[in-house]
């Protein structure tokens, strides 16, 4: 008899729930039936909510079951699930989940098939292909690859990554930078954190082919220090792949060179921002920087650097390997490819689903969230991260993509929704909106430092029931001032989320003293 | 717990020693001595400011400004609570209520016979299995009140 194998999530989302238990009384289970076992710590295949979900092999399939407990282990074994043997938590096969099998993986076609702490697992899935493909290319062509391929940078502001590169290698200078920014700050988000814990090696293979393209040797990882076992599995990647000769100098004996290392950051939402992320790279306190001149021209020690997402830079691969036009299919409008949707908050089914720009908020929310987690009717959704705007049922027609949520004084940011039941107040969560920023200010420009904490008082006194109307009003201006004067995008977008709750749930900031007239939903 | 300052002293010169002796090499050093000691003693600031060549008000700027770097020792425990949205639609402010009113004491604050820090957190990535906190450092999602309630009954017995 072959020895099974069983998959057990090492993703630390899987491990908030179990996960670490679970596997150990696989071990413990197996061994004391003396029945061998190869036990691999996969990604997550982003179906939180069967996590933990194990998985093993059965006629050459992966098969699963989820969501385990340690309680549940006796019975699998009786069951006889490592071949694939019936049980009460069985999924069937992994590829048919409808919420796995109906997506587009295309970024996150490794995460949570692969191990990722294994070179050739990684390399026998197609690994590096992208890279070698770029080492046959003149640089300017997979400038050109990426241009094409349409592209935009998924870490918010949705930039041509390829346009970005261009500038960037069309600058002289001895030595480039290229900065992953896996600060991923926004609440409701976690793809570069299951990207870079279940595909590490996807992100090196991203980084070096960025650098090749621009003619930078150095590339450094920014990451933040919440995220310490993603930092880890990084740092075992890349001195694998360094190894191995990925990474370093000469590159698969092309001549090129390419050195890679992490920095951590300390608890910063606004290192998020890139040229805060510079200023933190360079030693000082994370505060934004004026622009021009642009981090293309000078970025990091003044030298012309890319600054790119995780998701952008692990992205680039797949184009390289299938060709920028295959990418380009997927999409609508001017939002081409694929997008990790991050669904989280009051939803029956959170998760990470990989599907071309296009589908409809609606769809993302109940054909695969399946409604909320409670029970109760859903009443809005927060899409983009903590900057991003309150969407409430009756716009949930809106198509996921770049455009499409600008219409709608929206914006899609980093892919993170987070969906809300009827119980939620919405004008605490715009003062939450406020108080945020207010922590979260770098301090160098005053609306945002002052108007953030101003912002807060307003609509304490608007929930206190403190002459409404009028404060409404105070209010709605100052987030105009923010808006139009703050100097980055942390400042000048916070008013989104109060703005929208204002606009779609004006019901919940009338109080008692309000006139009738104003209480309406 | 005290840390001798023969022993602080031997944690920073060898934070110095891992690191490039350049600007730049604050925020890892910084990370370095902190993941030694869980703070940032008073020690360290002139050796800091002699080695990478910057001013005591450089350092306290950077310490200051970014929110992970403590100047005090945390008590015993550390629970970071996350704030964020979408734990918060999950019932994340009734279990921030409740561990202020288990623990009495506020964010940022650590309880007086030093046993636990509360300090908040916004957003740990584990947002799809809300609502989540770390507890010295590990993970934990779909925390309920019940399970708030596991673990800080475990915190409670004494070491
Ligand atoms: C306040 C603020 C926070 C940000 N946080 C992040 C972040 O955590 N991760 C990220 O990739 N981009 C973040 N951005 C966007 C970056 O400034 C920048 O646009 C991005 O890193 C560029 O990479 P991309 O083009 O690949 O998206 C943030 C922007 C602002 C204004
Ligand atoms: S808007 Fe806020 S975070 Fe951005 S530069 Fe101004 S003060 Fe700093
Ligand atoms: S919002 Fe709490 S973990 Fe992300």
């Amino acid at each position: 008899m072959t020895t099974a194998t069983v998959y057990v999530p090492g993703d630390s989302g899987a491990i908030a729930v179990g996960a670490e238990e679970v596997a150990r009384a696989i071990v413990g289970e197996s061994d004391s039936r003396n029945i061998a076992i190869n036990l691999v710590r996969n990604g997550s295949r982003g179906l939180y909510w069967l996590e933990p979900m194990i998985e093993v092999v059965r006629e050459g399939r992966r098969y699963a079951y989820g969501p385990v407990k340690t309680d549940d282990i006796a019975g699998l074994f009786d069951a006889d699930f490592l071949r694939g043997g019936d049980h009460p938590l069985a999924l069937g096969w992994t590829e048919d989940i409808p919420y796995l099998r109906e997506q587009e993986r295309l970024t996150f076609r490794r995460v949570g098939v692969v191990d990722p702490r294994s070179l050739s697992d990684f390399i026998a899935h197609d690994g590096f292909t992208g890279l070698r493909r770029a080492l046959a290319l003149a640089p300017s062509a997979i400038v050109d690859e990426v241009i094409t391929s349409g592209l935009r940078g998924r870490g918010g502001a949705a930039f041509p990554t390829g346009i970005k590169w261009r500038t960037v290698a069309e600058t002289v200078s001895v030595q480039k930078y290229v900065v992953c920014n896996a600060d991923e700050g926004d609440s409701g988000t976690f793809a570069d954190r299951m990207l870079m814990e279940g595909d590490p090696f996807l992100l090196i293979e991203g980084l070096t082919i960025a650098g090749i393209a621009v003619g930078a040797t150095r590339g450094i990882i920014y990451i933040r220090s919440e995220y310490p076992h993603a930092e880890r599995m990084l740092q075992q990647a890349i001195m694998v792949a360094s190894e191995a000769g990925y990474l370093g100098i000469d590159i698969l004996c092309s001549g090129r060179s390419f050195m890679l290392e992490i920095r951590r950051g300390a608890g910063a939402y606004v290192c998020g921002e890139e040229t805060a992320l510079l200023e933190s790279l360079e030693g000082r306190r994370g505060q934004v920087r004026f622009k021009p001149p642009l981090p293309a021209h000078k970025g990091l020690f003044g030298q012309p650097t890319v600054v790119n997402n995780v998701i952008s830079l692990a992205t680039v691969p797949v184009i390289l390997q299938r060709g920028a036009a295959f990418y380009a299919e997927f999409g609508r409008g001017r939002s081409r490819g694929t997008q990790p949707f991050q669904l989280s908050g009051n939803v029956r089914r959170g998760g990470l689903i990989e599907k071309a720009f296009g589908l409809t908020l609606g769809e993302l929310i109940f054909d695969w969230g399946g409604g909320t987690a409670t029970g109760n009717a859903v009443r809005a959704a927060q899409v983009g991260g903590p900057l991003g705007a309150y969407l409430p049922t009756l716009h949930f027609d809106t198509p996921l993509d770049y455009e499409a949520f600008a219409a709608r004084s929206a914006m899609i940011g980093h892919g993170g929704v987070v969906v809300f039941d009827s119980t939620v107040d919405m004008a605490e969560m715009a003062r939450f909106a406020m108080e945020f920023c207010a922590v979260e200010s770098c301090g160098k420009c005053t609306p945002c430092r002052i108007g953030s904490v101003r912002g807060r008082e307003l609509i304490d006194r608007i929930i206190a029931g403190d002459d409404v109307v009028r404060n409404i009003e105070t209010l709605r201006d100052l987030c105009d001032t923010m808006m139009e004067a703050s100097l980055c995008a942390l400042g000048g977008m916070a008013p989104l989320p109060v703005l929208s709750a204002l606009e779609y749930f004006s019901a919940d900031f009338a109080r008692d003293d309000m006139p009738e007239a104003a209480q309406r939903d | 717990m005290t840390i001798s300052e023969n022993e602080q002293q031997r944690v920073i010169d060898w934070a110095l020693r891992e690191n490039a002796c350049t600007p730049e090499a604050l925020l890892p050093v910084l990370h370095a001595i902190q993941d030694a000691l869980q703070y940032i003693p008073e020690l360290a600031f002139d050796a800091l400011a002699h080695a990478l060549n910057l001013s005591r008000a450089d350092i306290f700027g950077v310490i200051s400004f970014y929110s992970d770097f403590r100047l005090q020792p945390p008590g015993r425990h550390l629970l970071r609570l996350c704030r964020a949205e979408a734990c918060q639609a999950m019932g994340g402010r009734s279990l921030e209520a409740e561990v202020r009113r288990r623990l009495q004491i506020e964010f940022h604050a650590t309880t007086d016979d030093g046993h636990v820090t509360l300090e908040p957190v916004y957003c740990l990535g584990a947002c799809a299995c809300a609502p989540a906190l770390t507890l010295d450092g590990s993970l934990h999602g779909r925390v309920d009140l019940a399970r708030l309630s596991v673990l800080l009954d475990q915190l409670e017995i004494p070491r």
